[in-house]
């Protein structure tokens, strides 16, 4: 019988974007138990909805995460036109596709990078980002805001894209499409990286399912959930794949976020050729009278809107479920038998964003 | 099973120019939507204080008596609303971001509009 | 495009019953959500999600009341359970990973539970 062990790990660590902070149970270098807990950065999100007109939150609904904003605010306004039965027009539709794959794109480049690092290869780490700068070069360009976009509004968008940018944008992507594939390749090929991220924190199919994983995490697992099949936005109009792999360890799950970087570029391009002409938002009178549960895939997974009016300017409630809350306990299960010296990895395989969590 | 992978992408970093730039000997990337801070026109602003509404930080505070328009830098998020919503379009959003400072403090902008006396002289609010 | 879902109000008595039909049925726990409805009236809605139809089944509880947990059919569970204690202080009975108020530390206690005017000491 060995002696356990409490490591605690972080709030604050080198691998760590956010905080979050996770008692380990030792037995010599072992894993045993893993106990999360979370709580540093809650800004009360929810609460705020409350104190500002429902027009006004989407800004707010923007800001509660700083990688996967766009779809917070996209999917935020969605929900509202439900509950109001507004119709968007099928430019402003497709502009929010467009918009959300490049949050994709530039999430999941963001998480490469990460992960990357969280292993110690500092120079993958850094040609990822390079290869994510192009991303939020277009987000400048097209909406003014290089990580907050605020470009939707309830009803439509705020920004239209000229027809001829959009064909640049496509032909842009054919070229970011060979640094991706160049980057991939490193990642799923190299025997260094392979030796990191295979057979570390398996979860099993049944696991993931049960304990509620989303996303990637779900569909490295072999769970094929993806939001996008529901048809919000114009994905109904497009041709979504959804991949997966069955595995469950790390390298699944880096394999899924890699394969599906191909998927966002194939989407755009999709989208960037079915674009139709015409207005870009209608006009919104009156107040939310009802409840609504909005769902959507973010690069993490799936995100729940849940928002309810009484009629006033004011909503009742906004409640914000995002993907690493309900990937916290698949986390965990992971963490359970693994290495003291694969613990970074794991839990950047879940792809944290801690802001989010916590609103 | 590859073990060289890496290397021709590091070879071109080697070879090629760094894609950072040495900000602030540098100007930042800018383009023409980029949202870098809100100003305001004195002459055209009608103290109607939708702005000041409509704001999702309340970092717009309007004094009507002392004609002042007053706006926290540290509490703007920079999201546009005011600029989108406001009726004689004397806001507007500048591309330069606002310059660090070490102190909290407001930015004043006196408001120096006068209305026009009677409605037949369409052409006084410009000045 | 709409999305499917439903709405079903259920007792607290029922609860258990209904989510292990959810589990044997082969639902994944979706989210569970509070809203506050009244002074002291809140409304707990468990969502479960299969084959992208989302139901949610509803309980109407007030601050004294105990809900029982439901971490016994899905073990992920405790993260809503806890934050449903910390943000609105609703009494959740045997969750399996109990952080007894520390899961979301916050200042003032049961934040979205209570109100607070302007100017006034919490």
């Amino acid at each position: 019988m060995t002696k356990q062990i409490i490591v605690p790990f972080g709030p604050q660590h080198p691998v760590l974007p956010e905080p979050i902070h996770l008692d380990l149970v030792l037995e010599d270098e072992r894993v045993v138990d893993a106990i999360p807990s979370i709580g540093y950065i809650h800004r009360g999100f929810e609460k705020l909805v409350e104190k500002r007109e429902f027009t006004e939150y989407v800004y707010i609904a923007e800001r509660t995460c700083g990688i996967c904003s766009f779809i917070h605010g996209a999917t935020y306004c969605q929900g509202i036109e439900q509950i109001m039965k507004i119709e968007v027009p099928e430019r402003a539709d497709y502009l929010r596709t467009i918009w959300s794959e490049y949050s994709r794109l530039h999430s999941h480049l963001l998480w490469l990078g990460c992960f990357a690092d969280s292993f110690g290869f500092e120079n993958l780490f850094m040609a990822a980002w390079r290869i994510r700068e192009r991303i939020l070069d277009v987000f400048e360009q097209t909406t003014g805001g290089r990580v907050i976009q605020g470009s939707c509004k309830i009803g439509g968008v705020r920004r239209d894209i000229a027809n001829d940018k959009l064909s640049g944008m496509s032909r842009d992507l054919d070229s970011i499409r060979k640094e991706i594939g160049e980057l991939t390749t490193v990642f799923l090929n190299d025997d260094t990286v392979r030796h990191r991220t295979r057979n570390i924190g398996v979860l099993s199919r049944d696991d993931a399912y049960h304990l509620g994983a989303v996303g990637p995490t779900a569909r490295g697992s072999g769970v094929a959930i993806d939001l996008r099949k529901t048809g919000y936005g114009a994905y109904d109009r497009l041709n979504v794949p959804v991949i997966t792999d069955s595995c469950g360890d790390c390298y699944s799950r880096c394999y899924v976020r890699c394969k599906e970087l191909f998927t966002s570029i194939d989407l755009i391009q999709q989208a960037i050729t079915e674009i139709p002409d015409g207005p870009i938002d209608v006009k919104v009178t009156g107040a939310p009278n009802g409840e609504y549960f909005m769902r959507a895939e973010q690069p993490r997974g799936e995100l729940v809107h849940y928002l309810k009016g009484n009629g006033t300017k004011f909503l009742v409630r906004s409640r914000i479920r995002t993907p690493t809350l309900t990937n916290i306990p698949p986390l965990v299960k992971m963490l359970q038998g693994c290495e003291l010296a694969d613990v970074p990895v794991i839990v950047l395989s879940i792809d944290p964003c801690i802001s989010c969590t916590e609103r | 099973m590859g073990f060289f992978e890496m290397t021709k992408t590091a070879l071109k970093t080697v070879l090629s120019r760094p894609v950072t730039i040495l900000y602030p000997y540098q100007p930042a990337k800018k383009t023409g939507l980029t949202r870098g801070h809100v100003v305001q026109d004195g002459s055209k602003c009608i103290s109607c204080s939708i702005c000041v509404k409509k704001c999702p930080s309340q970092a717009i505070l309007l004094n009507k008596e002392a004609k002042t328009w007053q706006i926290d830098r540290f509490r703007c998020v920079v999201c546009n609303s005011c600029v989108d919503t406001c009726p004689t379009k004397c806001l507007s959003m500048d591309t330069q971001y606002t310059a660090p400072a070490s102190k909290q403090g407001v930015e004043v902008f006196t408001i120096t509009y006068v209305k026009p006396p009677k409605p037949e002289k369409k052409e006084e609010p410009k000045e | 495009m709409k999305q499917e879902q439903s709405i079903i109000p259920i007792d607290v008595g029922q609860l258990i019953g209904s989510v292990e039909q959810c589990r044997n049925e082969g639902y994944r726990l979706a989210q569970i959500g509070c809203t506050k409805v009244g002074d002291n009236d809140f409304e707990v809605n468990y969502s479960f999600d299969k084959d992208y139809v989302l139901k949610n089944l509803r309980i109407t509880v007030t601050a004294e009341t105990e809900v029982p947990s439901i971490t016994g059919m899905y073990w992920g569970a405790f993260v809503y359970e806890n934050e449903m204690h910390d943000l609105f202080g609703i009494q959740v009975k045997g969750i399996n990973i109990d952080f007894k108020g520390t899961f979301i530390q916050t200042a003032i206690k049961y934040p979205f539970g209570v109100s607070i005017s302007k100017g006034e000491k919490p």
